[in-house]
């Protein structure tokens, strides 16, 4: 089965400048989906978990537009052709993953 | 001294290093001996805290360190050989707990090379409450047991910011010895490269607490370490200013003539054991100089005296911290004396404090300021034979 993992901005460039990465694979939870993930992209397993295997605090895992805080964490259940999105928590900004225009002048 | 320009300056032998670390990036700046005409690169790692930054210099490494921490993607320490023209972007996190500790990392609050005669050693003091080192100059890590295994240790209760572990002093002549500081929990030390330690906070007090003087759990802010003279150490404490003659086995008060005994940072002048530099504040519900003068006390005989330096230094309406690691001293002379606030202005001395400029308004909250002189880099290693 496959699973599409949408990735944030800042976080791309630890995945080949990837936006979205298509996981072929048997990961039937969030957790295991994510394992799939950072054996691919080993580089994106200490941006997105601590070393205790959590989610980080100010980073939100949903698959489709349910976060995974509300349905059972890395538990979650991920089917057939889910969408999994990493993304910052609004607590810290914004992340565009792009410069922002240049101001005049500068 | 001038105010800064935002033009990095390639450093070179001499040359004098300001290692900046905001609450929302690291700033690099670089200056000639006189210590004028300070050129700026930054920030790095633009939006991720940088607590902590140290220069290697040993085995003529020009190596800059930075810990980056993203409040999303967490805690990395990364280094530059190049002034912060480039720096590493580990695949992983080279510091973190192991998954027995249980722990995950919060924060890097300090990078303490190690002595000059294990030029390898390196430790960083972490959140919460830790100690680590690497004995590969840096590229691999392990949690000192010794400490993270000690029975007070499930005691240690944070401070304002954090349970920290953010002073690491190995002591220059003695193979073995460090002193740690936490906060709170006060001073650790170890005589045995840090498979034993013990409580150091005799005569420390701990004004937060029904007992003043218990064996731990004071809220030590800084301690510093002569290089000539090891067994001489000033501290910091959340009220309190104290002095050791005996490397840390007891502490004496010596807040005699400052505003206030509460502060956060610490220097101390790099050839005379008897010269240290605080800033004071007023107390901890008002972290501001008291009558919102901002001015650096130095003491020339090791306490016994202090007097305010703050010739160029705002002395009306200054609602500024320095925080403790935002006060620095260079080992030139006359020595250089920096320090950045919380409102991100980076003032400098170069004649050891009696006269000050700003020379950087406008920068992120300053969470550290280090420096170092740069020697002669691998190049010249040849010429330098034990260097």
């Amino acid at each position: 089965m496959s699973v599409v993992v949408h990735l944030p901005g800042p976080l791309r460039s630890l995945a080949g400048g990837r936006r979205q990465v298509t996981l072929d694979s048997s990961a039937r939870t969030v957790a295991e989906t994510l394992e799939t993930l950072f054996a691919l992209h080993p580089a994106l397993r200490d941006r997105v978990v601590d070393e205790a295997g959590k989610v980080r605090r100010h980073v939100n895992v949903f698959v489709a537009s349910e976060s995974i805080r509300h349905t059972g964490g890395l538990a979650t259940p991920v089917g057939e052709g889910a969408e999994v999105f990493i993304m910052p928590a609004v607590s810290g900004g914004v992340a565009l993953g792009r410069a922002l225009p240049a101001l005049r002048g500068e | 001294m001038r105010m800064a320009r935002r033009k990095p300056l390639p450093a070179k032998d001499g040359r004098v290093l300001l290692l900046v670390g905001t609450a929302k990036g690291a700033f690099v700046f670089a200056a000639g001996a006189r210590r004028t005409g300070w050129r700026e690169s930054g920030p790095h790692f633009r939006g991720s805290a940088v607590y902590a930054m140290a220069y290697d210099g040993r085995q003529g490494r020009r190596r800059i360190w930075a810990s980056s921490a993203s409040m999303h993607w967490g805690a990395l320490l990364r280094h530059s050989d190049d002034f912060g023209r480039t720096w590493t972007d580990p695949e992983s996190a080279s510091v973190k707990f192991p998954p027995d500790a249980g722990l995950s990392l919060k924060q890097i609050w300090q990078i303490r090379p190690g002595r000059d005669d294990e030029p390898d050693v390196l430790y960083c003091g972490v959140e919460p409450a830790a100690l680590f080192e690497s004995r590969d100059a840096g590229e691999t890590w392990s949690l000192v047991r010794g400490l993270h295994d000690h029975p007070h240790r499930p005691r240690w209760e944070p401070g304002g910011g954090g349970l920290c572990l953010h002073t690491i002093l190995p002591d220059p002549a003695k193979r073995g010895r460090l002193l740690v500081a936490i906060s709170t929990g006060g001073v650790y030390g170890t005589d045995d490269g840090g498979r034993t330690w013990r409580a150091m906070n005799r005569g420390i007090r701990a004004e937060f607490l029904p007992d003043k003087h218990p064996e731990f759990g004071q809220c030590v802010h800084k301690v510093v370490q002569h290089p000539a003279r090891p067994e001489r150490l000033f501290l910091q404490n959340h009220w309190g200013l104290y002095r050791s003659d005996d490397a840390g086995e007891s502490w004496r008060d010596v807040a005699n003539g400052v505003p206030s005994d509460f502060g956060f940072c610490m220097a101390l002048h790099p050839r005379d054991p008897d010269c240290a530099y605080i800033v004071p504040l007023e107390s901890d519900m008002f972290r501001c100089p008291p009558q919102a003068r901002l001015r650096v006390y130095r003491t020339r005989d090791a306490g016994a005296s202090w007097r305010a330096l703050s010739q160029g230094l705002p002395q009306r309406g200054a609602f500024e911290t320095v925080l403790r690691d935002a006060l620095a001293v260079d080992a030139l002379e006359p020595a250089g004396v920096y320090m950045g606030t919380r409102s991100g202005k980076l003032y400098g001395s170069n004649d050891a404090g009696a006269s000050w400029t700003l020379l950087r308004d406008g920068l992120p909250a300053v969470l550290c300021v280090k420096t170092a002189v740069v020697a002669a880099g691998p190049r010249a290693r040849g010429a330098h034979p034990g260097r």
